[in-house]
């Protein structure tokens, strides 16, 4: 039987929901699962992915992996696969674990494919191209094969399963403890978080301004349940914390719907917000992408129609 | 110091890609450098003006890729090194990462910086697969530089927020698009440019392995999603946010 394992993220003792997604999907395989997590709280959290459909779980609270970035959780995962011998290491796109299979990649000189919708066997995947318009099928040779999964390509869902937890001993060497967090800053968001909002409006480039954003939350606060995000552009250029970030890089949401203003639609943004049930975009470019799969698209001016959607919730809200 | 730049000449991302077989075509397409990568150069060239030294771009792809690595030079690089060879074609991130490594390694470097992702492919991984080959640590996702007492103090971004990460030299530096404002490239910079040394390899000129080359994934079919139809899509006549709103409402969003 092929085996397949997850590589899980833990931060302050949970678990990377992303992760349980993934596990979810390996149970449906006809494979061996296992998961290897690595960082304080690891085997705390064995428990819950033997419910995701873990068999064996690989853990070690070594607060080094949490310390230094990469290259120690990279060496110990390595030692591992070349004890156990696993077809396929599956890991969530995240901040974190794309630094880690990226040097597994090199270590194991395995190849690693990178935005996974569907892992449909332990060297079969499959990822969307050109924005969502196509669907590739992709074969992965060699003994070893890697892949960074979506977040909410499939939904977690518990079973009665229970793992074995086996204790990780890696040695890290000291020449692996070079790149150290010595800081960490959370900003604070207030609302609904963006991958459980079952609304969410998002602004890019086409608000001109940072002060504009102000019009996204009043219309949050007046819809209600909803939570404002943003793209990699304008996180970039700083009018909002990175927490607010949709796309490849940042969160992946699948609101009932997400409302888009001065939002183009760059591959980069659509591939974190296509899965939503149903799309609004306000853009001054009629030929902006995000008009070719829109709901409902206004060609027009965002901070022009703003003000007056606010306005025109409220008076909804307000009447019968 | 030594600072070498990984730079990607791409398709225009403002034009529809167009296909050759299973891949993105690249040959004969209008290129640019990629816009990520601007801000990779501007790093490295405000490093050497605070550290001193040199800058190297680094880059692979086809013959037409030397206007991307000119476009860098333009800005302030001082030299550039192409590798380019028919048999790279469809490599992927790996063996993109042993073709970089391999023709860094034929000089000393203090650091090394690259875009987070590329803008046509966006795997995110090969800097950190570059990092491994060279045996240095990675600082990933940074948005703010800083060098005290010769080391490298920077902000990483994180899912809430950012990290002060800290790492000595020699290392690998992803930079993100808000790191810094890309300097444009004036005239006389334009014209230094056709000057600066300028080197093209094949990778039978690095020392790699033949089999280190061959890609160890391929896309075995292509096929179209059932689109998402665009949906109705009018001008704003002043009457857009009415008919939003009752799109809200007709969702029992309101």
């Amino acid at each position: 039987m092929a085996k397949v394992w997850v590589y899980v993220e833990i931060a302050n003792g949970k678990a990377d929901a992303t992760a349980l997604e993934i596990l979810t999907r390996a149970r449906s395989l006809d494979a061996e699962v296992s998961a290897v997590v690595l960082g304080p709280g690891a085997t705390g959290v064995a428990s819950e992915l033997g419910r995701y459909g873990a068999t064996t779980v690989y853990a070690s609270d070594d607060p080094v992996y949490e310390e230094y970035i990469a290259q120690p959780a990279a060496h110990a995962l390595h030692e591992l696969v070349v004890e156990h011998g696993p077809d396929v290491v599956l890991f969530a796109t995240n901040y974190d674990s794309r630094d880690v299979a990226g040097r597994l990649s090199a270590k194991a000189g395995a190849p690693l494919m990178s935005n996974a919708s569907d892992v449909t066997g332990p060297s079969t995947a499959t990822t969307a191209a050109f924005g969502g318009q196509t669907i590739v099928d992709v074969k992965l040779e060699g003994p070893l094969k890697l892949v960074l999964v979506r977040p909410k390509s499939f939904d977690a869902e518990p079973s009665d399963g229970d793992a074995e937890v086996i204790s990780v001993k890696a040695h890290i060497p000291d020449e692996l403890k070079k790149a150290k967090r010595v800081e960490r800053h959370a900003e604070e968001t207030s609302g609904p978080k963006l991958e459980e909002a079952s609304v969410v409006i998002a602004g890019g480039r086409g608000l001109g301004e940072a002060g504009n954003f102000k019009l996204l939350d009043d219309l949050a606060a007046v819809i209600g349940n909803a939570a404002v995000g943003a793209t990699r552009a304008v996180v970039d250029a700083g009018w909002v914390p990175y927490a607010y970030q949709i796309g490849q890089t940042g969160a992946t949401v699948k609101p009932g719907i997400y409302l888009a203003f001065g939002i183009s639609g760059a591959t980069q943004h659509v591939v974190g917000m296509k899965g939503a049930s149903k799309i609004v975009a306000v853009n001054k470019d009629e030929d902006a992408p995000i008009f070719s799969f829109a709901d409902v698209g206004v060609v027009g001016d965002a901070l022009k129609v703003l003000p007056q959607l606010i306005e025109e919730v409220q008076r909804r809200k307000g009447g019968p | 110091m030594n600072i070498i730049v990984c730079v990607k000449h791409i398709p225009d991302p403002n034009l529809p890609g167009v296909m050759d077989g299973f891949r993105l075509k690249r040959e004969g397409v209008q290129g640019v450098l990629d816009p990520g990568d601007e801000f990779g150069v501007e790093a490295g060239l405000r490093l050497k003006e605070e550290l001193g030294g040199e800058v190297t771009l680094v880059s692979m792809g086809p013959a037409q890729a030397q206007e991307a690595l000119r476009r860098g030079l333009s800005m302030g690089a001082d030299k550039a090194v192409l590798i380019s060879d028919d048999s790279l074609r469809g490599a992927d991130a790996l063996v993109t990462a042993r073709v970089l490594a391999a023709a860094i390694k034929r000089g000393a470097f203090d650091l090394v910086i690259a875009g987070v992702e590329s803008t046509d492919g966006y795997t995110g991984t090969m800097p950190a697969t570059l990092a491994e080959l060279l045996g240095v640590p990675q600082l990933t996702f940074t948005t703010a530089i800083e060098v005290s007492d010769g080391r490298l103090r920077v902000r990483r971004q994180s899912a809430d927020g950012y990290q002060v990460v800290e790492c000595s030299f020699p290392c690998v530096m992803t930079v993100t698009a808000g790191v810094n404002e890309p300097r444009y490239a004036s005239f006389k910079g334009i014209m230094a440019a056709k000057k600066k040394p300028f080197e093209q390899l094949s990778t039978s000129e690095l020392e790699v392995e033949p089999d280190a080359l061959k890609p160890g994934q391929e896309v075995v079919e292509v096929s179209l999603v059932e689109q998402r139809k665009a949906g109705e899509v009018l001008p704003d006549d002043g009457q857009g946010a009415v008919r939003i709103a009752t799109f809200l409402k007709e969702a029992k969003v309101i």
